[in-house]
């Protein structure tokens, strides 16, 4: 530790000002005080102690609380893989699989993203924020698990200096960053992220005869269209690799295709119970994100003009990537609303209007991402009417 | 038409360093000082003594040229040996060296039956008056106005924090005077807020001309602002007073005796101090003689008040003027090695972010002065919400501050609060802005516009 000390307080000359890497100062700060807590103390007045917990402990909760969908999801991938070319494998297979799909993409997120945000710091003199540790894993997670690693990397930079950057960084961001860099790829390479072909990875082996590499969320699209039962439908999809792929507890668990993080609820589920039992995750939006999604699922039931709309709504909650978007995309502080009567709404309404888009949108079979996009910003506009509530509670006590 | 409020929102430090109800045997006090850096509402302070000029407790020193009524008296009488100025001639302290036996300066006693202008001009002028503070703002009150409602919060939440009922034990006489002359002053009512957890200690249950409130729950239950919010907030053009129970009880000595009487008991708090107790003192005494001596350790931070809203002073610094508490707790200049992360019991939070079980020890915590971490925008939200009873936004006022937005200041409420009703807000703040700061300079804004 002393060494490591030494070894800081040796190269900190050259980051001061007049040395060499002057410029550089923000970056040597950044990794010193990822190694040592600072050693900064309070100031002559105001409070004389702070509380332990920082931006960092903050943000290494979120990322904590999202390993088990990582994990998860790594598995999945090679669970996926060999469930379609129809093989046998053992779990190590399964998960090195997976891991070899998955991490560049997560090193390709952390890598490009942080080089982003280091430049911008660099050139700003700016400190480094904890921000990006969260964005960083939060943009793998909603990769699909073949998506060429260029276009992680293009995502990303746009995410980060589009999304989060031009608005001042951390906690100035109006999107989620996670969310922008999705979007991105999603309307500028649809191919790659869209459709039946990219949600297992198939690598360069043959699928099994009448493998259909259909999410749950356009099987029961077509089951709309087609008008036979979206349930039966579902039951019934791919029986090819095996028997209820899509059945309920089976989407729970989250043993499907998709995004290598969004599939397993429970382990979403998992996220958030460590999210809220830390506080750091808003439990008001999570509960009226699910309770939004139960109600508009509901009440598409009692419209019920296909058979889309008739599908229980507790389908809604463990298809797609619902349950992932609300517990770690829509609990994004800076992006969500602030104040505590605006999260209710805000969580609600993101519930809703992604099962509207689910049901009533032909070009969008997932619409928790557009459904966080554009709460983000509406979110802004909730907090103004609950700001305006306040101060008119205070102008009426003062004529009363 | 007493009221009972319960407050749940908030949060009580337990820190090591209580002090025993019992007066420590400790060298008093030799030097004194008045600093204008304690009245936040001084704008053009002048002195009226000299080096070396000799004055009895009472005495004018200094007085504010913005409102001249009103006079800063020598809390002790003895020798003026420092004017200190710091840069640009910035008066910084007025420094006295006691006397062996205190004198003061003899106004009479003050007839409580004259009319109420007269009263305010007579107590203007003995010394006790800078004792009541104005909302909004929290500057020296102006004679000439007339609050709403006087404000008398008996007792203290804060951290460590002395309670009154043992610093003002036999001094009911004087309290009940001070209460009256209170009264006299406003249009409304009197108002001693007690806490409503325990049975108030007779000086401030048995006292007549004042409505007494029970308030309950964690800090800062008992901050004067977070009592006036829930009792009669302030809106904007209106003014109320708050007064200390040590004030009241110098202005009931000012009344019955016709003295200004500075002396007040102090409590020395703290983890790194030896002896823990109280002391009897006076308005301003220089703390070395109660901390030298007296450390457990070398390196320390010596503040004047409590933790979370005190002022950082000097071995040989003075007490504020409004504080009646010495807390000595240990530096935190230090490294820490994955400070941010390894996972502890020892460390006091108000979060449970990852490894933060501090909630699971419910003993008292020794903290330093490290902020733990670095300066950053908000990002957290709803955390400054749990822990200011209040119906105020914080997070919307604090923004509006930065944003110099005055119409926003105003109507999000900046007249009911002053520093120390965020400061735990600031205590909690995982980006660690300085807010107590940050409001004050609210405040001169709305102020001086």
């Amino acid at each position: 530790m002393k060494a490591l000390q030494k070894l800081f307080d040796n190269l900190k000359p050259n980051f001061e000002k007049g040395g060499k890497w002057e410029k550089f100062h923000t970056l040597y700060e950044g990794h010193r005080t990822i190694v040592f807590a600072p050693d900064l103390t309070t100031k002559a007045k105001g409070a004389q102690i702070k509380d332990a917990t920082d931006l960092k402990r903050v943000m290494i909760t979120v990322v904590i609380a999202m390993i088990p969908t990582l994990l998860f999801g790594i598995f999945n991938v090679g669970e996926q893989h060999f469930l379609a070319i129809g093989e046998d494998a053992t779990w190590v297979d399964k998960a090195l699989f997976g891991a070899m799909s998955v991490l560049p993409i997560l090193i390709v997120t952390y890598g490009v993203g942080l080089l982003t945000e280091f430049i911008f710091c660099v050139v700003r003199n700016h400190p480094i924020s904890e921000g990006y540790l969260v964005s960083g894993m939060l943009i793998a997670l909603v990769m699909p698990p073949h998506i060429p690693l260029w276009q992680v990397a293009l995502a990303t930079i746009f995410a980060v200096v589009i999304g989060k950057e031009v608005f001042g960084g951390t906690g100035m961001n109006i999107l989620n960053v996670a969310m922008t860099a999705r979007a991105f790829l999603y309307f500028a390479y649809p191919a790659n992220i869209s459709g039946d072909q990219v949600w297992t990875y198939l690598s360069d082996k043959a699928p099994v005869d009448g493998f259909s590499g259909a999410t749950a969320l356009s099987v029961v699209y077509n089951a709309g269209v087609q008008n036979t039962n979206a349930v039966d439908a579902l039951n019934q999809h791919n029986s090819v690799v095996g028997e209820g792929l899509y059945s309920l507890s089976n989407m729970f668990m989250g043993w499907i295709p998709g995004s290598i993080g969004e599939t397993s609820t429970l382990m979403c589920l998992v996220g958030a119970v460590i999210l809220i039992a830390t506080g750091v995750g808003s439990w008001k939006i999570i509960v009226s994100g699910f309770a939004g999604a139960y109600v508009m699922g509901t009440v598409m039931n009692l419209l019920a003009v296909n058979e889309y709309m008739a599908l229980p709504p507790q389908y809604h909650w463990v298809m797609g990537g619902l349950a992932f978007g609300i517990v770690f995309m829509a609990t994004d502080p800076v992006s969500a609303a602030q104040t505590e009567t605006g999260k209710w709404i805000y969580g609600f309404l993101i519930g809703v209007f992604t099962i509207i888009i689910r049901v009533t949108n032909p070009a969008y079979p997932e619409g928790i991402m557009l459904a966080v996009l554009f709460m983000n910003v509406v979110a802004p506009l909730i907090d103004y009417y609950v700001v305006k509530a306040n101060k008119t509670r205070r102008l009426q006590r003062a004529t009363v | 038409m007493s009221k009972i409020v319960k407050l749940k929102k908030g949060f009580d430090l337990k820190l090591v360093g209580k002090a025993p109800q019992e007066i420590a045997n400790l060298a008093s006090a030799t030097t004194f000082a008045i600093k204008p850096t304690d009245f936040p509402g001084i704008q053009r302070p002048k002195v009226l003594v000299n080096e070396g000029d000799t004055v009895k407790a009472g005495t004018p020193i200094l007085i504010d040229k913005a409102m001249d009524q009103v006079i800063y008296a020598a809390p002790v009488s003895g020798e003026i040996v420092e004017v200190k100025r710091g840069d640009k001639r910035k008066l910084l302290e007025i420094k006295i060296l006691a006397d062996q036996t205190i004198t003061h300066e003899n106004f009479g006693k003050i007839d409580l039956t004259q009319d109420r202008d007269a009263l305010a001009a007579q107590l203007a002028s003995t010394g006790v008056w800078p004792n009541i503070l104005q909302r909004p703002y929290g500057v020296v009150a102006n004679p000439a106005d007339s609050p709403k409602a006087i404000f008398v919060s008996a007792f203290d939440t804060n951290p460590l924090a002395p309670d009154y009922g043992f610093t003002l034990q036999g001094q009911e006489k004087y309290f009940q005077a001070g209460i009256d002359a209170l009264a006299k002053l406003t249009k409304g009512k009197v108002h001693v807020n007690v806490d409503g957890s325990k049975p108030a200690p007779a000086i401030f249950s048995g006292v007549k001309n004042a409505q007494i409130n029970q308030f309950s729950g964690p800090h800062p239950a008992g901050n004067v602002g977070v009592q006036i919010h829930h009792l009669d907030p302030i809106n904007k053009g209106e003014i109320a007073w708050t007064v200390s129970p040590v004030g009241v009880v110098q202005i009931g000595k000012a009344v019955l005796e016709g003295i200004y009487d500075a002396s007040r008991v102090v409590a020395l708090t703290g983890s790194e101090l030896t002896k823990t107790g109280f002391v009897k003192t006076y308005t301003g005494a220089n703390v070395s003689s109660f901390v030298k001596g007296n450390l457990n350790s070398g390196h320390v931070r010596v503040i004047s008040g409590n933790v979370l809203t005190g002022e950082k002073v000097n071995l040989d610094g003075f007490l504020g003027f409004y504080h009646s508490q010495i807390t000595v707790i240990p530096e935190g200049d230090q490294e820490e090695f994955l400070g941010w992360l390894l996972p502890t019991t020892s460390k006091l939070s108000f979060h449970r972010a990852l490894g933060m079980f501090s909630f699971l020890n419910k003993g008292e915590f020794k903290v330093d002065t490290n902020t733990h971490g670095e300066e950053r925008a908000f990002v957290v939200t709803g955390e400054f919400e749990k822990v200011l009873p209040m119906d105020i936004l914080p997070t919307y006022l604090f923004k509006a501050i930065i944003a110099e937005d005055y119409d926003e200041m105003e109507e999000l409420g900046l007249y009911e609060i002053v520093e120390e009703d965020v400061a735990l807000c600031e205590f909690v703040d995982p980006s660690k802005n300085e807010l107590q700061v940050l409001v004050r300079h609210g405040i001169e804004l709305l102020m001086y516009s």
